[in-house]
């Protein structure tokens, strides 16, 4: 078991200055994450050879990385939260080439950071390999899989997909379209505002540079992955514009309906909500003492409002505050709520799966079989929808979406956890502690 | 240069630059992460851990979550069944 006084869920940009502004401000930190290095989503590094393309142009967050170790606060990759109590514990595992293992941590204050991932919307054919998340083709690139020369299609919703496609562009794949579905008039009142915001201006005119090759399509949107004759891998995606249909060929998709938050953690704790996200005061304090939240889970806002957020959370652990970034953070809160506006699902996307099409990946459960259900717990118990691996968190948004459901309650383990992790030393020791105390009373 | 590492992955031989994740390597070798319960080939999709579609057997271990683990020399990785 390890004691800290500040523990930090999520090492992307909200939890990285969060923690920074924590241990400079003399607080015990340990930041958690599961993922195998620190930077979170946007801020993900390649992981593969030196300078690559990919690192360039992301001197903010190498600059606050070195911050954050030089404010002494401790950082822990691999690690998957799976259980909290308000009370002040929290279990991770990690799984090593030696086996799995838990760990018990022991806090004073909690801030959740866990940022979003990506909204997957079921259409036919996007269980087939070659289709992808837009972030996570990115991801996997980062990875170290190797587009150059793949002819590539990204689509979806949200200011991601430019990034992505210009990323994907400077690793040399050949990105023919970008087709977003909302419309120029929902997109123009947000681009428009962007003359507030000249940080963002400057990146989202830098990706566009980097794609004059490609076709930027607003008001379109994929309605299906076609496979090869071979059945087993895409080979084109069909699109539509609302009126036309037709086809292009590729090598891969990349399709992602902007981004949803990662709140099961605070949902276990029992923070209060407000709609689909964590409630927060000023001060990104959540309904619960000692536990903060900052960045996505309290809405989906980006870059710029995860560090103002992470840094009042930071500070207010170490009984600081600051009314320059409360300020700074409720701009960025307006910014959100013009972004929500611009990339609001159009209303065809409910018509996109077919009946056979599979909604639960991980059950392979079909969208007809879900006809009939009013909500999740009959859905689950008679069809296993989100009962599998992932617990519902592809599914969960997309049946929200479809037809919906909300999602019904978050429970432990909030990831499945190797059993050999929970029979490792450091549950063992809790466990004879408790036979001891048990003797005792007796 | 990166140094390059040697793993098999569904018994051949694949060659990939040390810092590659398990689930790229996979991508690389066009070798399925797992089969569906239906019988259907799967590959990562989100690629941060989240969809669990990655999942496949490392070094005799079932449904770990490739996107998340770093390729090692002579690791021997296989479609989760």
């Amino acid at each position: 078991m390890t004691r800290t006084q500040v523990l930090v869920v999520g090492a992307g940009p909200a939890g990285i200055v969060a923690a920074t502004a924590a241990a400079e401000n003399g607080r015990a930190v340990i930041v958690l994450d599961d993922n195998v290095t620190a930077g979170g989503q946007i801020w993900r590094s390649a992981t593969v050879g030196e300078s690559g393309p990919a690192q360039r142009g992301d001197t903010q967050k190498q600059r606050a990385l070195q911050r954050l170790q030089r404010s002494g606060a401790q950082v822990l990759t691999g690690r998957c939260v799976f259980s909290a109590d308000a009370s002040g514990t929290l279990q991770t595992f990690e799984e090593t080439a030696s086996g799995s293992f838990a760990e018990e941590f022991r806090f004073e204050q909690l801030v959740i950071a866990t940022g979003a991932r990506e909204r997957f919307l079921p259409f036919p054919g996007w269980t087939l390999p070659g289709v992808f998340g837009a972030g996570g083709l990115q991801a996997l690139v980062k990875g170290g899989y190797p587009v150059a020369g793949k002819r590539v299609i990204v689509a979806g919703t949200g200011p991601l997909l430019l990034a992505v496609a210009a990323h994907l562009a400077e690793d040399g794949a050949v990105v023919s379209s970008v087709l977003e579905q909302a419309p120029l008039a929902q997109l123009a009142p947000f681009a428009a505002s962007l003359w507030a915001h000249p940080a963002k201006l400057v990146q989202g005119a830098r990706f566009r540079a980097r794609l004059w090759k490609t076709a930027y399509r607003t008001g379109c949107w994929v309605v299906e992955a076609i496979a090869g004759t071979d059945g087993q891998k895409l080979a084109a995606v069909r699109m539509t514009d609302g009126t036309r249909t037709w086809t292009e060929p590729c090598d891969l998709l990349a399709c992602g309906y902007h981004l949803v938050p990662n709140t099961e953690l605070a949902a276990l704790l029992g923070c209060k909500f407000r709609g689909s996200f964590v409630r927060v005061d000023d001060m990104q304090r959540t309904s619960l003492p000692n536990i903060f939240c900052a960045g996505e889970p309290t809405g989906i806002a980006g870059l710029d409002a995860a560090l103002v957020q992470g840094e009042i959370a930071g500070l207010a652990c170490a009984g600081r505050s600051n009314t320059s970034l409360q300020r700074r953070a409720a701009t960025e809160h307006v910014f959100a709520g013009r972004m929500e506006k611009a990339f609001t699902l159009r209303p065809e996307l409910h018509s996109l799966p077919l009946p056979d099409t599979i909604v639960c990946r991980c059950e392979d459960v079909p969208f007809d079989s879900l006809r009939g259900y009013t909500g999740w717990t009959d859905a689950k118990l008679q069809t296993r929808c989100g009962m599998g691996a992932c617990q519902g968190r592809i599914c969960g948004p997309a049946v929200e979406h479809l037809l919906g459901w909300k999602p019904v309650s978050v429970r432990q383990p909030l990831f499945p956890v190797p059993l050999e992790a929970l029979c490792s030393p450091d549950e063992t020791t809790k466990i004879d502690n408790q036979n001891e105390l048990i003797e005792e009373k007796a | 240069m990166p140094e390059i590492l040697s793993l098999t992955i569904n018994g051949a031989r694949s060659q990939v630059a040390r810092g590659t994740t398990v689930a790229a390597a996979m991508l690389l070798a066009e070798q399925p992460s797992r089969i569906s319960v239906t019988g259907e080939p799967r590959t990562a999709l989100c690629g941060m851990g989240i969809c669990f579609e990655c999942r496949a057997v490392v070094d005799g271990v079932p449904h770990r979550r490739t996107c998340q683990i770093l390729c090692e020399q002579d690791m021997a990785v296989e479609t989760n069944p």
